[in-house]
Formats: structure tokens, C-alpha cells, sequence
């Protein structure tokens, strides 16, 4: 389980590969790259988002989902990197990665993982348009997504 | 008596025009929500963010609190919107 913050531009090719290469015997591995996107829901052009974090507890967010995808998915390895600061367009801002044995555990887990990240995470954005800037409020579309799993899952987001 | 810090996220912050203050403590058994209506009583951009609680959330040492929690003797309150998520 490895998870990290980045406040700079990563590749996540680079970071697949590095992490498959550590596998064992492992059948299966799953990812996810989330880019930002260079048009808001409202069509008009973004020139940048921006992810506010609030240091360590940003971080440990993001660590207790990926330790919940980990007790709950017979998953044997996972990474989860999340961008925060200003972020162009068409640049990673989420990559998520897991290896099981089998490939269902895999892409459940991957799915879990960003399903739980997109509203959970510690995490406020705002898109620059035309020096515009404005704070994002989470989807309806994004809570349904997460409520899937919400079975098992405690609500600790501060929502 | 070490002063208490406070720090503002997302909208929070740039409508106080600070991401981070210390103040004098509050006696320790006044509530996060206690401490709100303290700043908010300073006027200008600390009562436009601050007016409305149901808009905010709280972490009390980096931790997520309900308004009503009292202060006690922690070192960090920090006020913020809702999360978005990633």
C-alpha cells in the first residue's frame, strides 16, 4: 500500500510500470489515470484547477480509504497518487493502481478506490476560467457513485 | 497559556483574507461553535464566512469534530466548507 501527495507533475506510465515491476505472482493489475479536464460542467474552458489540501490530513484520507479497499478486496498491492496545487489541463491529477491474484478483486478495488477518493478525500477545488475563479461543490453524481459501497463504509469526511 | 492556532481552507480562507491565525485561548470548554461566533463577531470578511455554520466544518487537531466539540486544550482548530473530494 503505498499513497502519496504530489505537488508536481507525474507520469503515470513510469508509475504503473515501477509498480508492476515489484509484483510477485500476482494475475491481475488494475489502473486508473483521472486527467483534469479543459471544460467545466458548464462547457466554458478551464485554464486551471486547483486542489487545496490540508497537509497531513489530506494525506491520512487518503491512506485509511486505501487501507479500507485493502481489508475489504483480496487485493495484494496497491498505489494511490493524487496531484494537489494548480493543475493544466489534460495533466494526471489522480492514478490509482492494485494487483490481485485474480482480476476481480482488481478492478473492484480500483473502482472502490476512486469511487471513495472523488468524495472523500481531503480535498477543495476551485477552476480558473477567464480569471475567473470558482469552488467546486461535490456531484450528485459523484456521491451516488460512492454510495454504492456505503454498506461498509464510515462517513468520517467531515460532510 | 500557549495560544490556540487557527487555519482556513477553500472559500473560508479567501473571504477572511488569511489562511492562518493565532488567537488567545478560549476557555477550554467553549465549543468550536463558540469560537466561530467569537470571530465572527469582528465583522468584515471573518462575519461574511463565518455567518452561517451550517456551511462550515470543523478538525480539531487535524482530526473532524462537530461544531459542539468543545476546544479543551488542543493546538490547531481549522475551519473549511465541506470537502469535494478529489
Amino acid at each position: 500500500m503505498q499513497v502519496e501527495l504530489a505537488q508536481a507533475p507525474f507520469e503515470p506510465s513510469l508509475r504503473l510500470a515501477a509498480f508492476s515491476a515489484a509484483l510477485e505472482d500476482e494475475g491481475a493489475v488494475v489502473s486508473f489515470t483521472g486527467r483534469a479536464r479543459g471544460r467545466g460542467a458548464d462547457g466554458a474552458a478551464v485554464s486551471s484547477l486547483v486542489l487545496e489540501c490540508y497537509r497531513g490530513v489530506t494525506l491520512q484520507s487518503m491512506k485509511a480509504i486505501a487501507a479500507d479497499a485493502h481489508s475489504r478486496f483480496a487485493i495484494t498491492a496497491s498505489i494511490v497518487i493524487h496531484r494537489a496545487g494548480p493543475i493544466a489541463p489534460g495533466e494526471p491529477i489522480v492514478f490509482v493502481a492494485t494487483a490481485a491474484r485474480h482480476r476481480r478483486a482488481a478492478f473492484e478495488a480500483a473502482d472502490y478506490l476512486m469511487d471513495r477518493l472523488k468524495t472523500e478525500a481531503v480535498f477543495w477545488k476551485r477552476e480558473e476560467h477567464d480569471g475567473i475563479s470558482t469552488w467546486i461543490e461535490p456531484t450528485a453524481r459523484d456521491r451516488e457513485d460512492a454510495q454504492r459501497w456505503r454498506d461498509k463504509v464510515n462517513d468520517n469526511a467531515g460532510n | 497559556m500557549a495560544e490556540l492556532t487557527i487555519v482556513y481552507f477553500a472559500w473560508v480562507r479567501e473571504v477572511i483574507g488569511r489562511d492562518e491565525e493565532q488567537v488567545e485561548r478560549p476557555a477550554p470548554d467553549s465549543s468550536v461553535a463558540d469560537l466561530i461566533a467569537t470571530l465572527a463577531a469582528r465583522g468584515g470578511g471573518y462575519a461574511q464566512a463565518l455567518e452561517d455554520p451550517t456551511r462550515l466544518r470543523a478538525a480539531i487537531d487535524q482530526r473532524f469534530a462537530p461544531l459542539d466539540t468543545p476546544i479543551g486544550d488542543a493546538r490547531e482548530v481549522a475551519l473549511f466548507p465541506p470537502v469535494t473530494g478529489g
